[in-house]
């Protein structure tokens, strides 16, 4: 059957069970999207800036474990998406991104609105594609979304010359799986790595799981969950690992790093064994290399090979799917009956004492302060009004280590934030992206001031494609991350930290058709934000907050992670 | 230490500029790199030369692996293996120094390639430490030009 490239795209994408599209139109990509008017079983949303379409399909893909989407026009539709790009590439997120070109004949002519987006993009895409010739336009599509999605999944480029969407190629129906001769992640565990494995979990006295974002990317939390519960592991999660395991189990120590719980960054600190699960060993977790789990035998589970003793020498890799080598673990244990209950138990107990008592030295907290709404409150208020069951999106700074300090996240992808990158407006579009992808969930972007300016613009967004995602600003009229940093390690000099001129929130969300809602008092946080919930609507919760509240614990740059700045 | 890495690659567009580009990107070095097509028109073999620690060397050889053209990655450095690169050397030869130019390059086995009244053009083929032999001897006879290539490297056979 003869059709157009853009039909042929149109094809695939369904073929790959994408539903939904996030996109921005332009001159190289015209064709595309008018053979989107004829396919209205693809959802086009459009965006008002190209990142904000990454970041969505960045959140979509998360929430639904699948691969996001995102379509740009060539130039500076495609040097706008790069941000979004690396970030998925640094957080490991399956997206696959379409950008228009310039004609075949005209590349490397500084052509209007070329640029070389594959070269541009070649340091932060998993891999990507310059179709150069309209029969190799299918299997590419295929290709892109097999190595987004397999292995450590990431960001894939696609990059679309005008002519070649407009040409006619011959389309078959794919017949199996891509297979390629160079690219063969390695799923299944090596049975000896296992066995080994599983004999230093038997002896340790004081293990910990350090879970990561692989964990959540191979849907692995059952089997971490029932690891942990069989033998009475503690568990500490990295930022991108929450939700991996629930935050409200007694198990749980929270966070670990830089802003990591006292208790579980003491916990690593002194463990006999660490069972690193698709986690990167990232400098915000470890602190200082050597202080790092000083004591222990590391045992770390990673499909990337890369990733396995990069930063930490590593005694025990295996390089597998997480849910696959914890599955392998967990068989082995329980073939070897090695679950002696209560035996573990008498074993472990002084360890989870030990715990405990470094849990109540130092839980988690803040100074509560009368009249003053406490950052940490408005989380906190959060959690409680939604059960914990909300997804939750974040900006970047110190709203989104609250966020992930004071929401109890129990279920995986749930949690949605730029970790690796740390990009400041990531949030907005990332709910827009998480809401779409879950319609019926309440989607909340935890925001500071500073962040939620640099995507404002996405609010048209929600409008329009009727997304009801709250927005809760914890406004504390700084750049509040950057201005802590200036507190404790630059003589409090706030060097460019306060926005001097803010926009009134309120009113702007009455501007797009959205809901305005302000606190200034404690009193009336929660009121506010039942108001919000009730709202079916785009929503902005301006929270005035301590203009000065820091992060704590907080880990100095550079520092041992048991050197703590606490409450 | 030094390490001599044969990279065997699909023969794709821009697959060297994502092999020098992970290079510069995570600060790793190159000390010489050479790229061709083998047997198979479609897989290029490239080879190069950088040093490090072992875990740099280990994280050089798994940051190639994970390059999705990339089909092999093998570190000569911890098989047999036998290496060469060529140099053409212009050389002044002049009345006085033209007999004394051939008979170096005779030792070595190199073979003379351009001829001028005033200068030879050389070529040597070996290993580095060789070549690096050659420039040094023929250096007070006045060296004018050098051009190398990269190192290419092929392991032993197995003896049977
Ligand atoms: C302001 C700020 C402060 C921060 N502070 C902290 C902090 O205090 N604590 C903290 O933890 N983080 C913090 N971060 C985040 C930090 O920068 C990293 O993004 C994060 O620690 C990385 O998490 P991870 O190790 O789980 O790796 P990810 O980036 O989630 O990587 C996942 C790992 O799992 C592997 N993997 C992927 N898929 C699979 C699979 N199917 N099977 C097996 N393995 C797989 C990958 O190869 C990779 O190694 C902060 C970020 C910002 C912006
Ligand atoms: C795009 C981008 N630019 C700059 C930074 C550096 N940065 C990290 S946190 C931060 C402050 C964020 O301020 P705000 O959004 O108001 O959040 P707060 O920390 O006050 O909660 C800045 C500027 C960044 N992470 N991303």
């Amino acid at each position: 059957m003869k059709i157009t490239g853009a039909q042929a795209l149109m094809k695939c994408l369904k073929e790959q069970g994408v539903d939904v599209i996030f996109g921005f139109p332009g001159g190289a990509v015209i064709d595309i999207y008018d053979e989107l008017l004829r396919n209205e079983d693809l959802t086009h949303v459009l965006v008002r800036h190209e990142q904000a379409a990454v970041h969505a399909a960045d959140a979509y893909a998360r929430v639904k474990g699948e691969v996001g989407v995102a379509l740009v026009t060539s130039g500076p539709g495609a040097t706008n998406t790069v941000t979004g790009i690396a970030s998925a590439y640094c957080d490991s997120i399956p997206i696959v991104v379409f950008t228009g070109q310039v004609p075949t004949q005209l590349i490397g002519n500084d052509a209007f609105q070329e640029v070389d987006i594959v070269g541009i993009t070649r340091p932060c895409t998993k891999h990507n594609y310059l179709v150069k010739d309209v029969n190799d336009l299918i299997p590419t599509i295929r290709e892109a979304f097999h190595i987004a999605r397999t292995g450590r999944p990431g960001p894939v480029l696609v990059d679309l010359p005008k002519d070649i969407v407009a040409s006619m190629v011959n389309y078959t129906e794919p017949t199996g799986p891509v297979k390629m001769r160079t690219y063969r992640p390695t799923y299944e565990p090596h049975p000896g790595q296992i066995e080994k494995a599983c004999k230093a979990i038997v002896k340790a006295k004081k293990p910990v799981i350090y879970a990561g974002g692989g964990v959540i990317a191979s849907n692995a939390s059952a089997e971490l969950t029932e690891l942990s519960h069989k033998l009475n592991i503690p568990v500490t999660m990295t930022l991108m690992g929450l939700g991996g395991f629930p935050g409200t189990d007694p198990l749980s120590m929270g966070m670990l790093g830089m802003h990591g719980t006292y208790y579980a960054n003491m916990a690593v600190a002194n463990c006999d064994l660490l069972i690193a699960v698709g986690a990167r060993f990232d400098d915000r977790v470890t602190g200082r290399i050597d202080a790092f789990a000083p004591n222990a035998k590391i045992i770390h589970i990673d499909i990337d090979p890369s990733s396995i003793s990069k930063n930490v020498g590593v005694d025990i890799p295996i390089v597998a799917d997480c849910k696959h080598a914890l599955a392998g673990i967990n068989g082995w244990l329980k073939r070897n009956n090695a679950l002696d209950q209560d035996g573990q138990l008498e074993k472990i107990t002084p360890w989870l004492n030990e715990i405990r008592e470094w849990k109540k030295k130092h839980p988690l907290g803040y100074v509560e302060e009368t009249g003053v709404i406490k950052p940490q409150f408005v989380v906190q208020k959060l959690d409680e009004l939604t059960g914990g069951n909300a997804i939750i999106t974040t900006e970047v700074g110190q709203n989104q280590m609250w966020a992930a300090q004071f929401y109890h996240f129990n279920k995986p992808r749930t949690f949605m934030t730029s970790g690796g990158l740390g990009v400041m407006g990531y949030g907005l579009p990332a709910a827009i992206g998480a809401q779409m992808a879950a319609p019926g969930k309440t989607v909340i972007d935890i925001a500071g001031d500073g962040s939620i300016q640099m995507n404002i613009q996405e609010l048209a967004t929600a409008r329009q494609y009727k997304c009801p995602v709250k927005i809760a600003i914890l406004n504390n009229n700084y750049l509040g991350m950057v201005r802590q940093w200036q507190e404790l390690f630059y003589d409090k000099k706030y060097s460019a930290t306060p926005l001097d001129v803010a926009p009134d929130f309120v009113a702007l969300a009455k501007a797009y058709g959205a809901v305005g809602l302000r606190a200034t008092k404690p009193s009336e946080v929660e009121p506010v934000i039942k108001e919000a919930l009730a709202t079916d609507n785009t929503v902005i919760m301006d929270f005035v907050i301590a203009r000065e509240e820091g992060v704590y614990p907080m880990v100095p740059a550079g520092k041992a992670t048991t050197e703590m700045l606490l409450v | 230490m030094k390490h001599t890495i044969s990279v065997l690659l699909q023969n794709k567009p821009g697959v060297l500029s994502r092999v020098t580009g992970l290079f510069s990107g995570r600060g790793f070095n190159i000390e010489s790199l050479s790229v061709a097509q083998t047997l198979e028109p479609e897989v290029s073999c490239l080879t190069l030369v950088t040093s490090g620690e072992d875990n740099i060397i280990e994280q050089i050889t798994k940051q190639l692996h994970k390059l999705i053209d990339v089909i092999k990655v093998t570190d000569m450095s911890e098989t047999e293996y036998v290496e060469r690169e060529m140099a053409i050397i212009r050389v002044k030869a002049e009345a006085g120094t033209r007999a004394e130019v051939l008979r170096v390059i005779d030792i070595f086995r190199g073979k003379v390639v351009d001829v001028s009244s005033k200068s030879y053009a050389v070529e040597i083929t070996g290993n580095a430490s060789k070549i690096n032999a050659v420039i040094d001897i023929l250096r007070p006879i006045g060296i004018q030009e050098i051009v190398k290539t990269g190192t290419i490297a092929m392991t032993r056979a197995k003896k049977a």
